[in-house]
């Protein structure tokens, strides 16, 4: 069943597709949860070299020689505090608010932009002391994975800026609730990568 | 106005299952600090007698906390896509086991059967 409405413009018909049938409704979100899953494998294969030579120093320094552990905690916070915010976004989208949506990812964007701030230090801070990532295969695969997951907070920024304009433009249509749902699953998710980069990477190293 | 009407139900038809609250994002916020801080003052403060406890402790912590962010942020459930958000989760989860416990395992004994095998009565007498 097609609910398409014929109308003329300059003598043509026109139809518009109010039911939305050219697609199943949600199958967004799940083609997207599939993606997620997807970078999942992508992060378990860099956890999984890091696993292996996390302890190859070449007799360079150590994570526990490296690590700032207070610098970790706030890095861990920040990214705490970003997804509660961004949780208060959706409970703001849910209840049609524009400006609240609008205010609570301006606030998850400066969390999120916080966060790669210290990361960006942190990296600054180990190749200056000569600590980069050619130091050792640990200092590498450490680079690679901790840098994998700041490219994609770096591109979760971008698209909430984005959203940003889009929500500020074109006001809480569906479209945009549905492109807000998946950037709020894309936020949490790197949220749980990050608990397993500062277990795993950090605490561990320094253990 | 009908038609504002019915794009607005079917719009929340859309939204499906997506039903948030500030108590769930509350208590998925609350125990996610207290997984987190728990292995941070472990580790800082040295609180266990071996590392190796502290290890399997703390990564047992991030396991739960990342439960937690499935349950309360990512609105993990049965129900979601009919269950099929749930079962490509489990799937990945079982790819990941398998990768990241066979790579470990594998290089394990690579690297024990690649270094240098010193003589049994030269060890005896190293310091």
């Amino acid at each position: 069943m097609t609910a398409s409405v014929a109308t003329h413009v300059n003598g043509a018909p026109v139809y518009y597709d109010h039911a939305g049938d050219h697609h199943p409704p949600n199958s967004t979100m799940l083609g997207f949860w599939l993606y997620l899953m997807s970078d999942c494998l992508i992060f378990a294969v860099l956890f999984a070299v890091y696993a292996v030579l996390g302890r190859s120093y070449a007799a360079g320094p150590s994570g526990a020689d490296l690590f700032d552990l207070p610098l970790v905690a706030a890095n861990t916070a920040l990214l705490l505090f970003s997804s509660i915010t961004y949780g208060f976004a959706m409970i703001a989208m849910q209840n049609k608010r524009k400006s609240q949506v609008l205010a609570w990812l301006a606030i998850t964007g400066v969390f999120g932009l916080g966060f790669l701030g210290i990361e960006l230090y942190e990296f600054h801070h180990l190749i200056h002391e000569g600590a980069g990532p050619g130091r050792s295969a640990f200092l590498s695969s450490f680079f690679t994975l901790v840098g994998t997951h700041g490219l994609h907070v770096t591109f979760g920024c971008i698209w909430l800026v984005t959203l940003m304009f889009q929500v500020q433009k074109l006001g809480l249509t569906p479209a945009n609730r549905r492109r807000l749902m998946c950037l709020s699953m894309f936020w949490h998710f790197l949220d749980v990568v990050w608990i397993g980069v500062f277990t795993f990477v950090y605490l561990m190293g320094v253990l | 106005m009908a038609a504002d009407h019915a794009h607005d139900s079917h719009d929340h038809h859309d939204d499906g299952d997506f039903h948030v609250s500030y108590k769930g994002y509350a208590t998925g916020f609350i125990l996610s600090v207290l997984l987190t801080a728990i292995p941070f003052w472990l580790v800082m403060g040295k609180v266990l007698p071996s590392p190796k406890l502290t290890g399997f402790v703390i990564l047992a912590f991030a396991a739960v906390q990342m439960v937690v962010h499935m349950i309360y942020f990512l609105h993990m459930n049965a129900k979601v896509e009919q269950g099929w958000s749930l079962l490509a989760l489990i799937f990945t989860a079982a790819l990941v086991v398998i990768m990241l416990a066979g790579s470990v395992w594998v290089m394990f004994h690579m690297n024990a059967n690649m270094m240098p095998t010193p003589d049994p009565a030269a060890m005896r007498n190293m310091p």
